[in-house]
This record gives C-alpha cells, sequence and structure tokens, in this order.
C-alpha cells in the first residue's frame, strides 16, 4: 500500500514540476501539431478523409511516445543537474518505486500533446471526434500512458549511466514510432520491422487507439500492451537495481 | 542499538577511474580517499576540515552508500555500507550546501511531502513532522512558495528540513554553510548544536574553521585523502603550540621576497593570500624566535598595511597540519 502510495504521490508531483516547465510544455505542444498537420494533410492527399481523426491520434501518441523517451532519459539527465538524483537514490527505496514515478509522470505529460492534437483537429479542421469506443478510448489512453511509463523504466535503467543519455533518446525517436505505425500502417513497411513492432509497447498502444477511434478490437490489444509493458517494468526493475549499483561503482551519480 | 560506534570506517579507500578519447582513449586514475580510519560514537559532533579536493566528499559519499568503496571497510550503526545499503538508508540524513537538490518549480511543501514519502515517514506522521520542521528551520508561513524565488539561506534551511523528515540516527552534513550569509551561518549552526543536543550524531564537513571549533566534539584534519590529524578542537590547537604567528598586509609581494622569508631562520611555514588588492602574507615561525622585524625587512621597498604577531589559533594549526602533509 505504501509502495502504491509512493507511486502515485511520486507521478503527481513530478507531472507538476514536469508541468512548470515552459519548456516540456511548449515542446509536448507544438511538435506534435505540426506532425499532425504533415498528417493532415498526407491524408488529405491520398484521398483518406475518413482518418483524419487517427491522423490526429496518432500524432497524439507520438507525442506521448517522444516525452515518454525524452522524459526518461532527459528526467534523469534532469535529476543529475538538479542534484536530485543522488537525494532520490539515497532513499531507503527500490530503485523501481524511485524511478517509475519520473517516468509514468512524462507519459503523463505526453497526454498534454494528445489532447492538444484533437483539439486543433476539431478547432482547426473541423475533424470531428466521433470515436467507434469512447469508453475504451479513454481506457486504452490511460493504458497507454502508464504502460509507455513502464516501458521508459526499461530506458532510464540505461540512462541512469549514461552521462550523454540524450544521444541515445535521439536516435530512438522516429524509428519508433515508424515501426510502431503510430502513423504509417505497418503493413507498408518492410516484412523485417514486423518482429520489432511485434514486441514493441507503443504498437500495441498505438493499435488500441486506433481501433477504439475507428472500431476493432481494442481489448486484446490493450491486454498485450500492458503484457509486454509489464515485462519492460520486470526487466526494468532487476536493471535498474543492477545499475544503480555500477553507478555507486563508477560514481556516475553526480555530477563530478 | 547494535556497534557502540554510529560511523566506523576502516582503512577506506576510494579511486576514481576515467576514460578520455574515442580514438585514442586515455585511462586516468585518481585516488581521492587513500586509506581512512576513524570512529564516530553516538551523538557525537565530528567534524571532518580539509582544503578542496582533500577527499571530504569522497569520504562521506563513501560513509552514506552514495559510493562504493574500492576497498575498505564502513558501517553506519553497525551496518555495512555496502551490503546492508537499505538498513543503512534508514538510518541516515544527508544535507548538501548549495543551490542544487531541490525541485525548484515545486513548493517547500511539496518538497517536503514527495521526500517523507520517499524516506517512508507514516502517512499519519507526515503533515505534523513537515510542520515541525518548517518551525525548526524557520520556514514556517513560506512552505507554499516555489522553491525557485527561495534565497539561498532559505534553500539551505528546506535541505536540512528534508534531510531530517525520517528523523535519521545520522546525519551527514557537507559543507551546509558554503554561501550562506553570516546571519543565517548562524541559525544554521545553532540548529545543528540543537540537533546534536538531543542525540542525533552529526558527521559535519567545512571549510570554516570556526564553524568546526564551536560546533565540534572532534575533529578529523584531512588532505590528499588522508588523515592528517584527529583530535578535539584543544588537541588539534595543541598542534600549533612553540609557535607565533606573524600577519603582513602587504601590496604586490614578488615571489622571490616570500622565498626569502621561508627561508629566514625560526620560520616554519609562509602562506601568501590574495584577499582584492592586498595580500595578507602569514609567517609561522618558532615561539622562542621573534621574525616579525627579519620579515619586515625582506618586504624592504614594498607598500605594507597591518603588521600584527600573535598567539595561533586553530586556523593556524590547521594551516600547520594541512602544510605538513
Amino acid at each position: 500500500m505504501r509502495s502504491l502510495r509512493l507511486l502515485v504521490v511520486g507521478t503527481l508531483l513530478h507531472a507538476k514540476h514536469l508541468s512548470r516547465s515552459p519548456f516540456e510544455v511548449t515542446i509536448a505542444l507544438v511538435v506534435p501539431v505540426v506532425q499532425a498537420t504533415l498528417a493532415v494533410y498526407l491524408f488529405r492527399a491520398g484521398g483518406e478523409q475518413h482518418r483524419l481523426l487517427e491522423a490526429a491520434v496518432g500524432a497524439g501518441v507520438m507525442g506521448v511516445w517522444s516525452s515518454v523517451l525524452f522524459g526518461s532519459g532527459g528526467a534523469i539527465q534532469d535529476q543529475r543537474w538538479q542534484g536530485t538524483l543522488e537525494m532520490i537514490m539515497l532513499a531507503p527505496r527500490r530503485p523501481v518505486l524511485i524511478i517509475l514515478p519520473i517516468t509514468i509522470a512524462t507519459g503523463v505529460v505526453g497526454t498534454y500533446a494528445l489532447l492538444t492534437t484533437l483539439l486543433w483537429g476539431r478547432l482547426l479542421y473541423g475533424i470531428r471526434l466521433e470515436f467507434a469506443h469512447p469508453v475504451a478510448f479513454v481506457v486504452a489512453a490511460v493504458v497507454c500512458v502508464v504502460a509507455l511509463g513502464m516501458f521508459g523504466l526499461l530506458l532510464a535503467a540505461t540512462f541512469v549511466l549514461m552521462r550523454n543519455a540524450n544521444a541515445l533518446a535521439n536516435t530512438l525517436e522516429y524509428p519508433v514510432w515508424l515501426v510502431s505505425g503510430m502513423l504509417v500502417p505497418i503493413t507498408v513497411l518492410p516484412a523485417w520491422t514486423a518482429p520489432i513492432a511485434a514486441v514493441l509497447p507503443t504498437t500495441w498502444g498505438a493499435r488500441a487507439l486506433r481501433e477504439a477511434t475507428s472500431g476493432g478490437p481494442v481489448w486484446p490489444s490493450v491486454a498485450v500492451c500492458l503484457g509486454i509493458s509489464v515485462l519492460c517494468l520486470a526487466l526494468g526493475a532487476v536493471a535498474l537495481t543492477h545499475v544503480e549499483r555500477r553507478a555507486r561503482a563508477a560514481a556516475t551519480l553526480a555530477l563530478a | 542499538m547494535g556497534s557502540e560506534y554510529a560511523i566506523e570506517a576502516e582503512d577506506l579507500r576510494r579511486t576514481y577511474r576515467a576514460r578520455t578519447g574515442w580514438l585514442r582513449p586515455r585511462r586516468t586514475e585518481v585516488e581521492a580517499v587513500r586509506g581512512v580510519s576513524f570512529t564516530v560514537g553516538r551523538g557525537e559532533l565530528f567534524g571532518l576540515l580539509g582544503p578542496n579536493g582533500a577527499g571530504k566528499t569522497t569520504t562521506i559519499k563513501l560513509l552514506n552508500t552514495l559510493l562504493i568503496p574500492t576497498s575498505g571497510m564502513a558501517r553506519v550503526c553497525g551496518h555495512d555500507v555496502e551490503k546492508e545499503t537499505r538498513e543503512v538508508r534508514r538510518r541516515i540524513g544527508y544535507v548538501f550546501g548549495g543551490d542544487r537538490g531541490l525541485y525548484d518549480r515545486l513548493s517547500a511543501l511539496d518538497n517536503l511531502r514527495y521526500f517523507a514519502e520517499l524516506y517512508g515517514v507514516a502517512p499519519r506522521d507526515q503533515k505534523r513532522r513537515i510542520a515541525e520542521l518548517l518551525d525548526l528551520v524557520g520556514l514556517a508561513g513560506r512552505e507554499g512558495e516555489r522553491v525557485e524565488g527561495y534565497s539561498r539561506g532559505m534553500r539551505q534551511r528546506l535541505h536540512i528540513a528534508r534531510g531530517l523528515l525520517h528523523a535519521p540516527d545520522v546525519l551527514f552534513l557537507d559543507e551546509p554553510s558554503i554561501g550562506v550569509d553570516p546571519v543565517a551561518a548562524r541559525e544554521l549552526r545553532r540548529t545543528v548544536a540543537d540537533l546534536a543536543s538531543t542525540g542525533t550524531t552529526v558527521l559535519l564537513t567545512t571549510h570554516y574553521m570556526a564553524e568546526a571549533d564551536e560546533l565540534c566534539d572532534r575533529i578529523a584534519v584531512i588532505a590528499d585523502g588522508q588523515i592528517q590529524a584527529l583530535g578535539t578542537p584543544a588537541e588539534l590547537r595543541r598542534r600549533a603550540d612553540g609557535r607565533r604567528v606573524v600577519e603582513v598586509e602587504a601590496y604586490g609581494v614578488p615571489e622571490s621576497a616570500v622565498d626569502a622569508v621561508r627561508d629566514l631562520p625560526g620560520v616554519r611555514e609562509t602562506a601568501v593570500e590574495a584577499r582584492g588588492a592586498l595580500q595578507l602574507l602569514t609567517v609561522h615561525s618558532d615561539a622562542h624566535v621573534d621574525v616579525q622585524s627579519d620579515v619586515l625587512r625582506e618586504l624592504a621597498g614594498i607598500r605594507l598595511g597591518r603588521v600584527d604577531s600573535r598567539e595561533p589559533t586553530l586556523e593556524d594549526a590547521y594551516v600547520a597540519i594541512v602544510s605538513a602533509s
């Protein structure tokens, strides 16, 4: 119960801290809108007017992913810069309970992107927000945020040891949203990308949201997304315990 | 309670290894702590004094589990810092000086709420504990403001409140008064003294001799990664017994003049400290030799300010110990 309390309080306070950063919020709002605009024009050019809502949702999910990806790398780097990384790692808790609220909080901040692209689609392009399964859409969105937060934890376990974690984050952003089919269907991608897509929680999260938007079996995708994420969480928790010890040996918790 | 000591360090060593360059990587090794051994009794206020880069912070981080020793052993409240990390962390608080280490865009209250959760303060006790600590550090009434608007002194007080949330048995204070104004530093010293009087063991590192002298039961002087002297402030002060100190304020003392002073008969150490436009030349000599006139002769032709001859202080003892290392 106390662990759950720590997760909830930690997530809320980290989300509050991130939400007060003009830089974080601007990035979370502007980039997805630009991507959504490009997507709308591409879909219109391809004569797929009926998929404009998917474009808005897809761009929003890209925003959530970017927020989690850079959040996991950047937030830990931020903790280093603020001098808080040592203070939080010094707590008598499992490292997973300390870092998971940060990565989930970056997912929560990512939902600003999803909300913005939907609002942008409605106001600017008159896209009607008619979801095939509205309740399932909300559930899938929440699961997607939490799942990506858990996936972010696995990334964070790697980032703790790297002083320049942003370099790795930069190389992962576009390939993952492309392979996960957030905007472009994965069926049009080369066959060798399919196994990669299958193991990424982003693929199933994006698929669940797409199915909730345009119709389809939402719950299996939600379940697979959650299953893979829980596996990532377990792997991340083990990895984090290991890397925390290595960080103490290599003296990489502080800046100097 | 387990061990009779709050802190035990036995031949602690820590080497930092770094690699630079991609094509031709160069490995460098720095031995920051080289065989440090000491014990701190329960409820004792113990000072670790030393120049920059002496190994003070590394020693603290070895003891508070942030770093793993390269070799040697350390225990806090009887628990091994390497193998029983969580047991140690439950019993310690860590406060360091400077601006960093807080969530600036959150209020002091949010910072304390978060760290109370992290450090396992029972939910039913949190509100009362936070209120007590805000009162103790004089931030009551300002807790709703964002930390980014706080002065350095206020941040430092918030650091202390954070470090005390879970009522630790042992408190590590790493240069807590750095950059804090004299009034705030005096309040800080009072808070630390109060803590020690209520039974909290405190390990304090500081540059400020007066602070160490006023607060500490015992002091270890560390330089070059090793303990050079250990004792009560009075015992350390005796290290400078048999000495006399001449201080000369001067403007533009050339290196050759300092060398000439250093070579004078009876002179043990000389140090030059730049203080804006003037330099303060401190000359330690044997007590029975009056070197003042000889020093002034060597400085002939140089513009001088105040000249003073006095008994040695703890600071002089510290300089003598560090210079001898």
